[in-house]
């Protein structure tokens, strides 16, 4: 119940903004073509702006990935891992999740397939994939797009909500669908 | 610090891929991810376009305000820095919705103008704020009511009820959510 209607309001809601907006504008005596136009052209500009600070972040991840680097870290931290009960075949997914959205799904997608879309094992990726984001990349992106350079503790408390989100994630599904 | 990451990255990976055989892969890593970055702006660029000309339109005609002025007790505290109707807590709130909702695409334009209009009170333009700090914690704790395009890949994969995730899903983040704002107000005072 809940849930269908969050996914009917988030159908709904890309159609309805994009109309209700520029009339309650029109109400309000705003000139709507000029100002949609005048944003329209910050949104160029912004995309433009970011191309730097995203090919500075994707190179390193992307580099990072193809080494090899995230299969020897989960080597290396197994056996602190399982005692709290990680599975060994999620804990790629933990590592890489904070680096690459594209590559959690797809890491999310491959265990799903090899253990079975009910299993407890796509369960687990599936709630540690959905309840964080891409840390590095919303940094890169959004101080990139104002030209911030020095980000101070937003990377550390970013870090820091990524771990709690995949022990929550951890500890939840252990509780909720084992 | 970021600097330092970023280097960590890069020169883990040629020694990692210099031992493990993987080195041109990692050469072929970052001329394919330099494309990339490329190629997503390009399929960025019209979206924000988009959502910037509608924000645009919300703030000309005082909708922005209108929800900065509602949501007051909740940001006078955690973005004290920032004068309760400026248009960045109205655009925050907007941006933080737009995620919550599953609506990325249009989260990202409306969270890059929030960090436009939290630049604009910025003295020192090169530094993060505190309250651009705390916007980005509470943005990448990730809230997320219908996680959809994951329920997409378990569906993919034959799952008969890939909704029993959104309830431990929405629990996971929530605390993501309320530690990444006691660990950027405490963090704030050390950096």
């Amino acid at each position: 119940m809940f849930s269908k209607t969050v996914e009917t309001l988030s159908v709904w809601i890309i159609p309805l903004m994009i109309a209700l907006i520029p009339l309650w504008a029109l109400y309000k005596r705003v000139p709507i073509y000029d100002t949609f136009i005048k944003g329209a052209k910050e949104g160029v500009g912004v995309g433009l702006r970011i191309i730097p600070y995203l090919v500075a972040i994707l190179i390193a991840i992307g580099m990072f990935r193809a080494s090899g680097a995230i299969d020897l870290l989960a080597e290396v931290l197994d056996p602190v891992l399982s005692l709290i009960g990680m599975p060994v075949d999620v804990l790629p997914l933990a590592i890489i999740r904070p680096l690459s959205g594209s590559g959690a799904l797809g890491i999310t997608s491959e265990i799903a397939s090899q253990y079975g879309g009910d299993s407890y094992m796509a369960r687990l990726a599936a709630v540690m994939t959905g309840s964080s984001e891409t840390t590095l990349y919303v940094i890169a992106v959004y101080f990139g797009a104002v030209g911030v350079t020095k980000v101070r503790h937003a990377l550390a408390a970013g870090l820091i909500a990524d771990l709690a989100a995949t022990l929550a994630a951890l500890f939840i599904s252990q509780m909720m669908l084992l | 610090m970021f600097g330092y990451i970023w280097l960590f990255f890069i020169i883990s990976a040629v020694i990692i891929g210099g031992a493990t055989g993987n080195i041109a892969a990692v050469g072929q890593a970052a001329i394919d991810s330099a494309r990339l970055a490329v190629e997503i702006v390009i399929s960025l660029i019209g979206i924000m376009a988009l959502w910037l000309g509608i924000m645009k339109l919300a703030e000309a005609s005082g909708l922005i305000e209108l929800i900065a002025k509602l949501i007051k007790p909740i940001t006078k505290k955690l973005f004290p820095d920032v004068p309760p109707e400026h248009p960045a807590i109205g655009n925050i709130a907007m941006n933080v919705s737009a995620n919550s909702l599953g609506v990325t695409n249009a989260a990202t334009p409306i969270g890059i103008k929030a960090m436009k209009e939290l630049q604009s009170l910025n003295k020192n333009k090169n530094t993060a704020t505190n309250a651009m700090c705390t916007f980005l914690a509470i943005n990448t704790a990730g809230v997320q009511l219908v996680p959809a395009s994951i329920i997409a890949v378990l569906a993919a994969a034959g799952a008969k009820n890939p909704m029993v995730i959104i309830g431990p899903t929405i629990l996971a983040t929530g605390i993501a959510l309320i530690t990444a704002i006691i660990a950027v107000k405490l963090l704030e005072r050390r950096f």
